[in-house]
Order: structure tokens, then sequence, then C-alpha cells
């Protein structure tokens, strides 16, 4: 270097070294680096907030790796944010660099960030488009802002700005003669403009330049003149100019301010496409970060670049197309009067020579090199990020804190804190922040009930960190995420999952953007299985939307069109599967069929709740003569368990979890249940009443009727496999769609002889696998077929359908097992033989009801009930002795006049039948009833707790509405899964009947079922 | 001469004057170099650049050629390419580095009308063609004989009938290979030599033809049906590859159709419809809603034909239009006129298409405001 004297430039005479420059342009830092070289100035002063200083040291710790930003946030709320970006090839990192290299004091001279953030905060009060911050006014709403490139670029012939800057600054090689010449240039168009065009609309920088006036002129006395100041290069002449002290000061009073906290966070390549603070807003970090390390021939060296990244990708490119590119980008360029290839002429003899004219390579080398995948680094030094501070403020506020030990959490969603918890927790999971994993509930999925397991690992705040690119808040940086993987997501059933992620988080912004990905791909995805593995979720989000009281419309809708194209789809797509295939399917198939039930509830419930205002009334629809409805509210006191607590509230969700249909059958009956608190009594008779009622049955009924015929063409279908269509079978026999006779017809037909064994045993896995046991137990007409196939098998086929039946068979409870084995034994079907020797009878399978045995528990249940009503007893034991054997002889007094082939198939899905049968029963029943208590409103109620039998009757002298006359045996653990729950009375308010048809109240899948067992008995 | 060129232009005097009467008069689509010759002309006149050897323009002067602009004396030169000025700017470019270009685009992407241009611009003769198709001989790239002559005097140059290609090489001119992939692999081989040595080997005579500079191919290929014949990777290195898109935007692609609607009505003699531009704006929509599978408001998918549905098709539905309207309507161009054009572009696969296009007529038609005549005389022509 030369000396002092003709080291600093003279042609800045005696002032500062003023280096002008374009936030992240490569060409810009280079110069700077150059500049700062030659010139070797006492302190460096950089744009930037000068809360930062502090920070500065930080980046010569080499843990410290651009792309990063300084990050200033609003002390009390994080959400408020200004990133300044720093990439490697920013001139402003440069000269950080450059100063930390050599000990030379750096400092930031812009407006401190606490006004910057002020000024936000007033911008968005006043939805002012101002941009605040961003420098050379691109991105800029405001109309009287100019653009001072644009108006250089135009001055110079140019229509594109940024090409234009390229080619006079940036793609200037390095090797200039002067150093400073560039900057002097510049500073002189920049003058020229000023003075034309004032502050051009940025009316903000005037007080930003005072204060780096002020700044400036501190330094000074500080360091002497000899003090480099990289900025801007709009902000140059303002720095030139002379101002006073006052003038400067005057303009920087009474500036709004709030407390802000900075920190480094570390940056993407990708981010810096974004525009904010320093007004990056580059596309090509990548290519820029080339420009400015790449030492010579800049166009080969990416060609070459570009060439190796194709090879990697398995293209064949050789050198020769490396040859011929560069020569066709230097072509270009000449054809384009540009002085060097850009990146578009680059990118241009990539398509024609190494891509054969695809876009496809071209988006690929967009991806990996034009933007690039770099991530910064920060120091575990630096300051904690305001996503970290956001999520500690949430914790303290919802009192959960951060614990190493892990530990289970149980959250009744009704509560507030707890609803606040439950969507921390789900935010943080979309984030990838794993703090929490959803355990299993004790309740199904959608009720108002979650389990977490909590447990903090260290590496979780690592995660934080790394979150915190998504936004400054959880909820924010949640959004974000959000919206970035639905775009991203690979599959339907990834879309509808997030949209249900979304849901359960709070996410209701995030919400349209998820639901536009899950249309278009919803619309355009042909696969049946995809689209049945995406409805489930779909319509879980549905119901918990519902439960929210979140805008689900646009999802309804979505779900509707989801099911129609499943039920167009499925029938072909179950042809011609191969086992596994079947096997896959027939989870489909099932799971499809789960949906339907929530989703035809769900749909039916919001069209309804506009009529009647009340959740309850859903159960309008189910008045076509199912007669499902639901006890809720205190009506029933505990006895419904969970389900009447959430009555009220949550009418609409808890009732879909019903999933009983409407059936023609039901006619005109009309019988409506109408239920939830004494308060909502009256909205849910408005409800049945209403003329929406009708629209509503026909909405639902429409919906599941063609699910139906689906699951009717699959059973008939001789091309679907065995295992689809005997659970289709099961499917529509449980819905009360076909009768047990013709169950048993199609049973027959399938296990025809004709039929190839494994054909057959795969029916049967289809049709009694996966808890189907009890239907054999209870329908020995079905046992006997399954029983006198299995013994017409030839033994070579015996042994192939052996492991199918012995899956199937196996997966049965032991209990359900052994009584099936019992049954076997005794020969099933047989009757005589079970009445002839009733000591060989398994317990609860008499062939008579044991009426000792059941007039023993009576006198307790009296003496419990304050009961004095013997008449009752007696009709009571007429009816049963009509009746068959009952699996756990609960006294189902109320049900009478069965068909014994027909009665107590208690099982899980078998609810509609009995509701049915409930409802003869009730008719039967109901002079009895009238006699004994005035108003006749009782409904039985039947759920399905495991292993427990109860029957209710309520009566109002108990006072207690919900309590019956009951009597509960236990049965043998695992014979039954079912627990007859029958309450009737006037007392159970919640229950209303209205129309000539009576219903039953189901709530069943209630997961409460050692609660109702218990109000039944023992209250 | 070859006698294909020969036959044609004996009777067309060099057009002079842009009107170039005499020639539509007689051809019934004159080269592009002819019609417009005016254009060229005072382009080459004002063409202050330099220029490749055996150029007849410089490369900025052909990219204005093909997109069109003002010379500094006032002349409007008309813009042959409505599209992207980057493919036109890396087409001429690729020319201008002695590398082949290939043209790669769905039918109807004016694949064919670039490379006519392109080649009617740079060497000012675009007849230099082969015709790709699966019978296309090695000797229409290479040579043939005038076998007469042959038996008579024995093998001589006199007796060589030159191809095309090797007219190019040896004048230093612009060829042009159409629907290259159409070409059987083998044949299309024989131009690897020609593209890398620059050199055509005839061994019978023991000579070869060097190239000249300024010699260099274009060649068109449909991407649609890759399949066909597709390039060995020796041949394909030695083109540099442009794809020409579909219009980018509803209004480029109206440009497109009347622009050359009204060309080709003139050159058909067809009288000018005065309301055209509404149903023309009506196919160029429908066009583009079914190939992109989603509607023009971006609101509704669509599910998309298996035609291509490209501009040429719409200009040809336009045109069609306009003929029925003139000679058995009113005149106006009416929705009837355009509906079974529109119909037999749309549903070439009787029945995925069929179903396409009632699905499009009855959700996307039929709501459309203004529409109602349009839907009407599609029911009528679908039915």
């Amino acid at each position: 270097m030369t000396d002092d004297d003709s080291r600093w430039p003279k042609a800045h005479g005696s002032g500062p070294l003023l280096l002008g420059v374009r936030h992240h342009g490569p060409g810009s830092a280079r110069a700077v680096r150059t500049a700062l070289d030659a010139a070797r100035p006492a302190a460096v002063l950089i744009e930037g907030p000068p809360e930062a200083d502090a920070l500065i040291p930080l980046a010569a710790d080499p843990d410290l790796r651009p792309p990063v930003a300084l990050l200033a946030h609003a002390v009390d709320e994080p959400g408020r944010s200004a990133f300044w970006p720093f990439a490697e090839f920013s001139p402003e990192w440069v000269a950080i660099r450059w100063a930390l290299a050599h000990g030379v004091p750096a400092h930031f001279i812009d407006l401190p960030a606490a006004h910057t953030l002020a000024w936000e905060e007033k911008k968005e009060k006043e939805k002012d488009q101002d941009q605040g911050d961003a420098d050379d006014g691109r991105g800029s709403g405001e109309q009287v802002r100019i653009d001072p490139l644009a108006a250089l670029a135009e001055a110079a012939g140019h229509d594109d700005p940024e090409r234009w800057w390229e080619d006079v600054v940036e793609h200037r090689g390095p090797g200039e003669r002067d150093p400073f010449a560039p900057f002097a240039a510049l500073e002189e168009a920049m003058g020229a403009l000023r003075e034309r065009y004032g502050v051009g609309g940025h009316s903000r920088d005037l007080v930003r330049e005072a204060h780096m006036r002020l700044r400036l002129r501190a330094a000074r006395k500080e360091s002497g003149d000899e003090v480099a100041v990289v900025c801007g290069a709009w902000h140059v002449p303002a720095l030139r100019e002379k101002t006073t002290v006052t003038a400067d000061r005057s303009l920087l009073k009474g500036l709004p301010k709030v407390k802000a906290d900075l920190t480094w966070v570390p940056w993407t390549h990708r981010r810096l496409a974004r525009s904010s603070g320093y007004g990056a807003g580059i596309d090509s970090p990548g290519w820029y970060g080339h420009l400015f390390h790449a030492p010579d021939r800049p166009v080969e060296r990416w060609l070459t670049k570009v060439a190796r990244l194709l090879r990697e990708e398995d293209r064949i490119v050789s050198s020769a197309h490396v040859i011929e590119a560069v020569r066709l980008a230097e072509t270009l360029a000449a054809l384009r009067g540009r002085p060097l290839p850009g990146l578009g002429e680059t990118t241009d003899a990539v398509r024609a020579v190494m891509g054969e004219g695809s876009d496809v390579p071209l988006a690929l080398v967009h991806d990996r090199l034009v933007v690039g995948d770099v991530l910064g680094e920060v120091p575990e030094s630096a300051p904690a990020v305001p996503l970290q501070r956001d999520l500690a403020r949430q914790q303290r506020s919802l009192r959960l804190k951060p614990e190493a030990l892990e530990r289970e959490l149980e959250l009744d969603l009704r509560g507030d804190t707890d609803a606040g918890r439950s969507r921390l927790l789900h935010r943080l999971r979309l984030l990838g922040v794993g703090w929490g994993e959803p355990a299993r509930s004790r309740g199904s999925t959608g009720t108002f009930r979650e389990t977490w397991r909590l447990r903090w690992e260290p590496e979780l705040s690592v995660r934080v960190a790394e979150a915190g690119v998504w936004g400054t808040t959880v909820l924010g940086a949640a959004q974000a995420r959000a919206e970035a993987d639905a775009t991203a997501a690979g599959t339907l059933a990834d879309v509808t999952a997030l949209a249900e992620q979304c849901l359960l988080a709070g996410l209701p912004d995030a919400l349209p953007v998820v639901m536009r990905v899950l249309a278009d791909r919803a619309a355009l995805d042909a696969d049946v299985g995809h689209l049945a593995q995406a409805l489930p979720a779909l319509v879980r989000s549905l119901r918990y939307g519902d439960v929210r009281g979140t805008d689900t419309g646009a999802l309804a809708g979505v779900a509707a069109g989801l099911a129609e194209r499943i039920f167009v789809g499925l029938p072909p797509a179950c042809t011609a599967l191969d086992t596994d295939a079947a096997a896959e399917m027939r989870a489909h198939v099932d799971a499809v069929h789960t949906a339907v039930g929530l989703l035809t509830e769900t749909l039916a419930a919001a069209g309804a709740g506009g009529s009647a205002g009340s959740g309850a009334d859903e159960h309008a629809g189910a008045g076509a003569g199912e007669s499902a409805g639901e006890t809720g509210g205190p009506g029933t006191g505990a006895g419904a368990g969970e389900r009447a607590g959430v009555g009220g509230p949550a009418g609409p969700g808890a009732g879909a979890d019903q999933g009983v249909g409407v059936d023609a059958r039901g006619g005109g009956g009309a019988g409506v249940v109408g239920a939830g608190d004494p308060g909502a009594d009256a909205g849910a008779r408005a409800g049945v009443g209403a003329g929406g009622v009708g629209l509503v049955r026909a909405g639902r009924g429409d919906l599941r009727d063609r699910w139906r015929a689906v699951l009717r063409t699959l059973s008939s279908r001789d091309s679907v496999p065995g295992v689809l269509r005997g659970r289709a079978v099961r499917l529509l026999l449980d819905n009360g769609e076909l009768g047990s006779d013709e169950a048993a017809r199609l049973m027959g037909l399938a296990l025809s002889p004709g039929t190839p064994p494994a054909d057959a045993a795969a029916w049967i896995e289809g049709f009694v696998g996966g808890g189907g046991g009890l239907l054999l137990v209870h329908d020995e007409r079905l046992l006997a077929l399954v029983d006198s196939w299995l013994t017409g098998v030839s033994a070579d086929a015996f042994t192939d359908v052996l492991p199918l039946l012995r899956r199937t068979f196996a997966a049965y409870e032991p209990g359900v097992r052994r009584t099936l084995g019992e049954l076997v034994r005794r020969g099933p079907g047989d009757r005589s033989a079970g009445r002839a020797a009733p000591g060989a009878m398994t317990p609860g399978f008499a062939a008579e009801p044991d009426t000792e045995r059941a007039d023993a528990v009576l006198p307790v249940l009296r003496l419990l009930l304050g009961l004095t009503d013997p008449t009752d007893r007696d009709r009571t034991d007429r009816d049963r002795t009509e009746r068959d054997t009952a699996d756990h002889d609960t006294a189902d007094h109320d049900t009478a006049d069965r068909d014994p082939t027909d009665h107590d198939t208690a099982d899980h899905e078998t609810a509609e039948r009995k509701a049915v049968r409930g409802e003869t029963a009730q008719q039967e029943t109901a002079p009895r009833s009238s006699a004994e208590r005035a108003p006749v409103r009782r409904g039985p109620t039947e759920c399905e707790p495991p292993a427990r039998g109860i029957s209710g009757t309520g009566t109002p002298e108990a006072g207690i509405p919900g309590m019956g006359k009951a009597e509960t045996r236990t049965a043998e653990p695992g014979t039954a899964e079912r627990a007859g729950c029958q309450a009737a009375g006037p007392g159970t308010s919640g229950c209303d009947r209205t129309g000539p048809g009576t219903s039953g109240c189901d709530t069943r899948g209630c997961g409460a079922a050692e609660d109702s067992s218990l109000a039944g008995v023992g209250v | 001469m070859s006698a294909m060129s020969a036959s044609v232009r004996p009777t067309t005097a060099e057009p002079t004057d842009d009107e170039s009467a005499s020639e539509s008069a007689q051809a019934l689509r004159p080269h592009a170099e002819q019609a417009f010759a005016a254009e060229l002309a005072s382009l080459a006149a004002q063409d202050d650049r330099p220029r490749p050897a055996r150029w007849k323009l410089s490369p900025w002067a052909v990219a204005t050629y093909l997109l069109g602009g003002t010379l500094p004396d006032g002349t409007v030169i008309t813009p042959k390419y409505v599209g992207p000025r980057r493919i036109v700017e890396v087409a001429v470019t690729t020319l201008a580095t002695d590398r082949a270009l290939l043209l790669l685009g769905v039918p109807g992407t004016a694949k064919t009308w670039v490379s006519e241009h392109l080649a009617a611009a740079v060497s000012g003769d675009s007849t230099l063609l082969v015709q790709g198709t699966a019978g296309t001989p090695e000797e229409a790239i290479r040579y043939g004989w005038n076998y007469a002559r042959l038996l008579a005097h024995g093998p001589s140059r006199d007796a060589l009938v030159p191809s095309p290609v090797m007219r190019a090489m040896a004048e230093g001119m612009t060829a042009r290979v159409e629907e290259l992939t159409r070409i059987p692999a083998d044949v299309q081989d024989t131009l690897i030599t020609i593209l890398s040595e620059k050199t055509l080997p005839i061994p019978e005579l023991g000579q070869e033809v060097q190239a000249v500079r300024g010699f260099n191919l274009i060649a068109t290929a449909n991407d649609r049906d890759r399949g066909v014949n597709d390039l060995s990777s020796a041949l394909r290195r030695r083109f540099n590859t442009v794809v020409l898109p579909l219009p980018e935007s509803a209004d480029a692609e109206v440009d497109i159709v009347t622009r050359r609607v009204e060309q080709i009505g003139r050159s058909l003699d067809l009288p000018a419809a005065p309301d055209g531009i509404e149903e023309i704006r009506r196919v160029v929509t429908v066009f583009r809603e079914l190939r992109d599978g989603i509607t023009a408001d971006g609101r509704t998918k669509l599910k998309s034909p298996s035609g291509t549905l490209s501009t040429a098709e719409a200009i040809s539905v336009v045109t069609n239009g306009l003929a029925l309207s003139a000679h058995f309507g009113d005149g106006v161009l009416r929705p009837g006129d355009v509906a079974a054009g529109i119909l037999g572009a749309v549903v070439r696969d009787p029945a995925a298409d069929r179903v396409v296009w009632q699905e499009y007529l009855e959700t996307v038609v039929r709501e459309r405001e203004g529409w109602t005549d349009f839907y009407r005389a599609c029911r009528e022509v679908s039915a």
C-alpha cells in the first residue's frame, strides 16, 4: 500500500469515505472489500440498527456462518419484528468482517430498531402500505416513491433496472484500477437523482439519514476523518450533505419507540428472497454467491457447476455440452448487448444445450444452484430467538413447564387453559418441536379429551431455534409452516391430515391455503385408496371443526365430494386384487364406512343447526325411524357418561359419534328423540317440527343410501375378493340394511361347495373378522353355516384355509373364543340339546331365561330404587319368557317379542337393529308405562360399554333422572362386548318423543363404560 | 435449382411492394421471403451491425424481423412470432454459433413457421427443406443419383442429385428438416457427420462436400409424439433445443389467432368479418381452459381432452367459422359458426373426450354470462 496521503481517496477530500452499495450485490461487496483494503479506515460504519453493535463481535465467531440475519423484535410482542439479512456476498457483511479482521471498530448507524418497530406498529394502525425500511423502493406500494435504479436504468436506455445494475455494477469483474471510482460515479449519479426527485417518496429516509449523520459525526469525533461508511447508494448524497446537528436532532425528536431486542438468527438463501429489512428481495442468492466467490471466468465455472449437478442427477452432460453452453451464453450476451453473460443468458444456454429445451432440469438448477440450499448458522452465544421467548411466555401463561421427565397430561378441552395447552402442543408438533406426543386418550378422537405424553428434550431448543425461520410467534410460525407443508405435501392424505392438524392447532388462517390445496388434490387424485385414506381425517376435522365452531363449510363440500368420488370409484377398484391389496382395501372400506356415518351426521347437524339453533336437533334426522337418539345433559345423569356432559355445548360433535343412519324402513313414523340439556329441549323439539328436517334427512339419507348401494354392489360382485364381499355384507347387516336371513343366504352362497375354500375363508374373515365373534355367538344360524362349511372342506383345502381361519378366530377375545368353542361342541343350532342339558350350557346362554336368577336381583334393586311394583315384574317375566337366551341375561325388561334368531346380537355395530327392536319393545311396553307413570316419555337407551350389562329405568319418584331400576350382572369377562343400558322414564327430560314412532337413545361408543354402568346401578 | 422451387419461382416476379398482389394471386401460399420481401429488404438496408458470413442480416436484425419493431426510417416490421423474446434470441444465437437448432413443441406452436422465417431472414431462402416422414430416405438428406446420367456417363458430380441439405452446405445456406423425429433413426443419424464434421462425404466419387461458412440447419420436432423415432443422444448433442411454448396469456393468443386468421382470410379472399373478435376470444378461451385444465378465473378444475388444442387449431377453427359465415351465414362470425369446429377439435376420442366436453359445456359454458348463444349452438351440434 502507498502512504497515507494517497491511500485516502483524494476525490473525497478530507471527508469520510462513503461507499454506496446495493444491498446484497456481489459486485458491490467486492468493490467494498477492495476499497476498504485500499483505504484502511479507522472505523467502519454500516447501515443497520445501532442496537446490534453489541452483536457485531459475534460475527467473528466461526460458528456464525452466513446467511444470517439480524432480528429485531419488540420485547412485549415478539410477533412485531424486522430482519436485516446478511449473505456472504452482502457488502455490509464484507465490511463487518473486514473491520473485525483488521481490529477496526464497526458500528451500525441506521435508525434504531426501537423506532423502526414502533413505526411498524403505527403503520399497521394506519393501514399504510408504506414499507418502512425498504431502501430502494422495491416492493413498495406507494405511488410517489421512485425506484432510483429504474430511473438510472431508464436514463441509460434500459428497460430492466435489475439487469442494468448487474451489467454496470455487479458483473464488473475484479481488477478495477481505481477502487474508489465506481463509488464516486455512483454517488454522482445518486446525487443527480436526489436533486431531481428529492426523497422520491421515501419520506422516512430523511429521518434515517439524519440519524446516520449524527452517528457519523460521533464516529468522526472519535476516529477522525478516516471513517468508511457502507450504506445504500441512495443515502450517500444525504450523508455528504452539510447539515447542522440541531437540524438533525429536531428531525429525530418525538419518534415513537418500543423496547426492542436484537439477535442473530440463522437465515437461508431461500429467505433472502423475502423482502424485509434491507429489502433483500433477491431471487438468485446462489448465483450472487457464485459471482462473489468465483475468482475468474464466472460463466465457465457456473456452467461447469450446473453440468456437475445435472450429472449427479444422472443426466448425461458432457464437457462438450459445457463448451457449447458457454459459447451460446456468450453469443446471447452479445446479441442482447450485455458485457458479460448474466443469469438469464446462462439459464437460456443451459436450457437449450444441456436441458434439451426442457424446463425440468432448469427447475433443479434453479432450486439447487440459483437459489441454493445454504443454511446459515448462529453460535449458541447469540441471544435467544423470539419464537423461544414467545414459547416461554405461553408456557408460563398456560402453566405448562418444560420438564425432562416424561409425564402424561390429560386435557379437558372445554376449559380455556386446557384448550390453549392443546393448541400450543399441536402447533409445536406442526413445527417439528415434538415436546408432546398425543397418547391414546380414553375417549375416542374428536371428543373433548386429549391425552399427551410430554417430555422436553434439550435438543428441542434447537428445534425451536430452527423453527424460528417460520415466524416469531408460535402461532405465526405454525401457520407459515402449515401453509408451506400444504403446498409441498405429497399425497392427498397428507393434506387432509394437515387440515385436521390445522383445526386441532387452531390455525384458521392457514386453513384456506390448506383447503385450496386439498380441493385441487382431491379433484385430481384418481386413486380410490388415496381418497379413502384422506376421507376419515377430513371427516374428523369436519366434526372437530364443528365442535370448535370453526367454519368448515368448505371442508364439508370437499368431504362430500370426496365421498361421492369414492362411491363411484370403489367398486371398480375392488376387483382383481391380491390378498394384500384386498386386506388394504378392506381397511379402506371400513374407514370409509365409519367416515360416511360421521359425515352424514355432521352434514346433517350443520344443516339443521340453522333451523333450530340447538345442537340436539340433529337427532331430527334420525327420526326417520332408525330411532337413534342421544340422551344428553343432566337428564340422564352420569348414566350417559361423558357424552351427557358434552351434550349441550358440543351437541353436533357428540351426536356425530353415533353413526346411526336413516333407514327407509322407519317410514313415516318419524319418531324423534331430541336430547340435550333440559334447556335445549324446546330447541330440539323446534328442530323436529321445523320444515328443515326433511331436507336434512334427505341429505343424510342420500349419502348414506349411496354408500349402502356401493356396499351392496361389493357384496354381490363375484370379482370382488371374498374378504371385501364378506366385509360389505357385514357392514350392511350391522346397518340393518340386510336382514339376518339375507345375510345368512349370502353367507351360504359364499360358503357353498363350489366356492374355492380359500375364497370362502376370506369371506368369513371379512364377515366376522375384527371383533365379529359375537355375531357368531349370537346368531347360531351363521355359526352353523360356518360350521357345516368347515366340516365339508376337504382335507387338502383345509390345510390351505387354516391359516386364514386361524387368523380370523385368533383375533377374538378369549371369552368369545371359548363361548364359540363351547357352542360348537354342543353343536350350533342344536337347541334341543341345549335344553336337555342345561348343566352344559354356557352361562348366559340358556334356552330359557333363568327367571329365578333374574328375580334374585330384583329385591335389591327395588330396595335401591324404592319401588314396590310387583305387577311390573310379572309383566316383565312374561315378556321375558318369550325371549330366547341372552348373552348375559340382562334384564331387558322393556323389550319383548323378539324373533329368536334376531335377538340380542349385542354387537357394537348392530345398534341400529337394536334400536328398531327397542322401538317395538317400546310400543309394547308403553301402555304399561303410561299406566304406571303419568306422561310417557321413554326411550330405551342402549349402550355398549364392554363387559357390563345395565338396564335402568328412570323413575320420577327417585328424582334423579336417568337412574333406573336396573339389574346388572357381571358377565364373563370378555364374553360380552356389550352392556345393554336401557333407561326409560319420564324423568329423563333429555329424551323427548314426538310422532307415533318411538326412539331408542343410543349412547354407545361413549367410551365411558364404567361410568355408565355405575350410574345405572349405583346412583 | 431444385425442381420444386423451379416450378414456383418463374411464375412469381420478385415482389417489390408490400402488397405483392400478383403473387398471392398465383401461389396459394407464398414463401416467407416472398411474402415479407419488403420488410427483409428494408431491414437489410438499415442493418449496420456485423453479419456472420453469408447471413443476409445481422442477428439483431433477424431477431427484429421475427419479433417485430420499428426501423429507424419508420418501416414497421410486423411480428412473425408472438411469444417470449428469449426464445427468438436463443434461436438466432444458436444459428450464429454454427450449432444446429432444434425447435420442439406440441403441434401448432409455430415451429415450422418460426423455422421458415428464420431461414428466410438468415439465408434469404426458406426452400431448402427436407420433410421428415416415416419414409424419408437417406437420399433426401445426403444425395441421390440421376440414374440415366449415371448409366450413361458413369459416376460423376453431374450425375449426382444433391439434397437440400447438401445444397445448403455447398452454398452456405440454412437447411430445414421438418418433423425430424418422424424420420427413421438410421436416416436421422446421417445428420451426425453433417453437423459435427460439417462435411458430407461422397464415397462413390472419393469426394466430399465441405460446408461453407454460413451453413446451418434448423430441425423441428413434435414433442407430443416423441416416442416415434427418438433422437439418438449423439445427434441430440449436436442440437441446441428450443421449446416453443403455448401462448402465455389469453390476450397473446387472441392476438395470434386474429393476426393469422386475417392473413389466411386475405389469401383465401374471405370477406372480413366485422365482429369476429368476440368469437375469436371465445374460441381461444375454450381452448385455453380445456388445455390448461382450469377455468380462466382459476376457480374450477377441468378435465383435459386428448387433443392438443393448439393455437394453430384455434386458428383453423376460426378460419373455418369465417368461411361458414361468409358463404352460408350472414357474414358475421356467430357462435354457431365456430361451435362445430370447436367440437371437432375437442372431441378426438369419441368416448372420453365427449364426456370432457359435455362436462365443460354444462358446468362452465352454461353458467357463463353472455355465453348463452354459444351454449345453445354447442348443444345443438353436440346432440
